[in-house]
């Protein structure tokens, strides 16, 4: 395989099984034999039923946990340790609450040894295009769940991180706010096409973001069971592109598919 | 909602009512000792209390215990403090050693700290250095605890951010688990400084030959209650002073955490809770 044509990131037959909590209790396998590739500046989602193993999958792919079975390849290179090509944006709260929001963003360029005024310099910049100019300052409990998310996304994208993986970025974040988000998300990502991985359980989120979307199944033993390549035209509009017949008929499409999981998802869980 | 001066006049309202509640204390006691209701020999007068109290400070003596007495409180809070903020740290980054010590830092903590007091004696002398000693272990295990709970209960989250931020295991002592440790340390130093000037006087008072508490002790040993109380009082005055200090410290270092803001609750259920 020449460097060229490797992609970004690559997950050859991932198993995770996690010890069980409780004794006596079986050991809980997340993903058995998952697969996948994101090719080099491809926007991808993977949805699936609740507790399919998302996270699990986004761990993996960050070196943050290392799989029982498997391997993990970063431009064909295989992984060991942290993926220090990727940045991670978390589901929960992930700042530091002890600096404010400037420092938080200056905070990786820090841990590499940049120079204090420079790197906060460069945080104000970021601040900026995210559209926080003037809240450096601001502690991250006195920022609204949309702003903590944006201090979230300069910290991250300040790195210029060749992958970026994001854990349900928005759902904490009401229904305007999330569509505002995802439009600014389009627009720092065709700025550098930069390779994503975008974890929800939103559909609807997933295709009007994506150049693809990976189906995972439902778990326990997770698997991607189908991908459907998106081509509705860039640069979209996150809420007009919900009403063109073509997202219509790839969310039917799709639909299909994570309807019969997220039932099997649910079954599962009824009978736990 | 309330108006800011609506809010302003009932605080002062408050205080009016707490200082009228002092008032009145001392008034009964006044009464209840002049009318002989209790035996003035137990129970001293308020104005016989005060001027003892202002005789000290007049006359200075009092300056030399005093001084005494809070060099000593300050070194046992400040050695107490920083040794348990680095064996809480160590403890709580190394589960090994935390598991095979545990049981005998439990003992330790179980025991009641006050009777080392003549052990220390026999060790350090009847200078400043036992009730230091004493003051020590009493501090040590309350901000121990405090900062191995907070290294416990860094924020999973907070911690893989950093890590994928790139922070190296040396960068995330520094930068994640000290700051939130530091939050627990805080939420202690209150019960703490307290502990420290409880060290210092018991200290005093079982054997020294100067602090204030030496000087409560002297009052006792002449009958003179009035004198007991005037330090009892001045201790008192103290305490809230140091008490006071570390407010105003952790309002400049805590900056950070908001208190009794309006986002608080939105951000309790994401954070551990930090306020026991």
């Amino acid at each position: 395989m020449t460097a060229r044509a490797a992609p970004a990131l690559a997950l050859e037959g991932i198993t995770c099984t996690f010890a069980p909590s409780t004794r006596g209790a079986l050991p809980y396998t997340a993903l058995l034999e998952a697969s996948l590739q994101i090719g080099r500046g491809e926007f991808v989602s993977i949805v699936g039923p609740t507790g399919c193993g998302k996270s699990t999958l986004l761990n993996v792919s960050a070196g943050l946990l290392a799989p029982t079975a498997g391997t993990v390849r970063v431009d064909g290179r295989p992984l060991a340790g942290l993926n220090r090509d990727a940045g991670y944006i978390f589901q929960a709260d992930a700042l530091m609450p002890w600096r404010d929001a400037r420092a938080n963003v200056a905070a990786g360029l820090q841990f590499r040894g940049g120079e204090r005024g420079e790197t906060l310099r460069r945080a104000e910049e970021w601040l900026a295009r995210v559209g926080l100019a003037g809240f450096g300052d601001r502690y991250p409990p006195q920022l609204s769940g949309g702003m903590r998310k944006r201090v979230a996304l300069a910290q991250t994208l300040i790195l210029d991180p060749k992958i970026i993986l994001m854990d349900e970025p928005f759902s904490a974040l009401d229904v305007q706010t999330r569509q505002l988000m995802e439009n600014e998300l389009l627009d720092l990502w065709s700025a550098d096409r930069k390779s994503v991985v975008f974890i929800t359980h939103d559909l609807e989120e997933a295709i009007s973001l994506s150049d693809r979307v990976i189906v995972l199944s439902a778990g326990p033993a997770s698997r991607p069971i189908g991908q459907f390549p998106i081509g509705l035209p860039r640069p979209r509009d996150v809420a007009e592109v919900r009403l063109t017949r073509s997202f219509l008929e790839l969310h039917r499409e799709i639909w299909e598919l994570l309807k019969a999981e997220v039932l099997k998802g649910h079954a599962q869980r009824e009978r736990d | 909602m309330r108006s800011a001066s609506g809010t302003e006049s009932a605080g002062l309202r408050l205080l009016a009512a707490r200082l009228l509640l002092l008032g009145g204390l001392i008034v009964a006691w006044h009464v209840l000792t002049a009318t002989g209701v209790l035996p003035r020999f137990f129970f001293g007068t308020p104005s016989l209390v005060f001027e003892r109290g202002a005789a000290w400070f007049a006359g200075g003596k009092i300056y030399r215990h005093l001084a005494i007495t809070l060099v000593e409180t300050a070194l046992a809070f400040g050695s107490g403090t920083l040794l348990g903020l680095g064996v809480g740290l160590w403890l709580g980054l190394a589960p090994a050693a935390s598991t095979l010590l545990e049981p005998y830092i439990k003992a330790l903590n179980a025991m009641p700290r006050v009777i080392l007091a003549p052990i220390f004696a026999v060790w350090f002398g009847l200078g400043i250095l036992s009730k230091v000693a004493l003051g020590v272990t009493l501090v040590f295990f309350i901000v121990f605890f405090n900062v191995y709970q907070g290294v416990k209960e860094v924020s999973p989250v907070v911690l893989a951010n950093a890590r994928m931020l790139g922070a190296s295991r040396r960068q995330l002592l520094r930068h994640v688990y000290l700051p939130s440790a530091t939050s627990w340390v805080f939420s202690s130093l209150h019960t703490s400084v307290g502990m420290a000037f409880v060290g210092a006087v018991v200290g005093e008072y079982l054997g020294s030959a100067a602090g204030v508490g030496y000087l409560i002790l002297q009052a006792e040993g002449a009958f003179d209650v009035n004198a007991v109380f005037a330090g009892i009082l001045v201790l008192t005055a103290f305490a809230l002073l140091l008490d006071f200090a570390v407010t105003l410290a952790e309002r400049r270092l805590l900056r950070w955490r908001p208190a009794g803001r309006a986002t608080v609750a939105r951000e309790a259920a994401s954070l551990p809770a930090r306020d026991s």
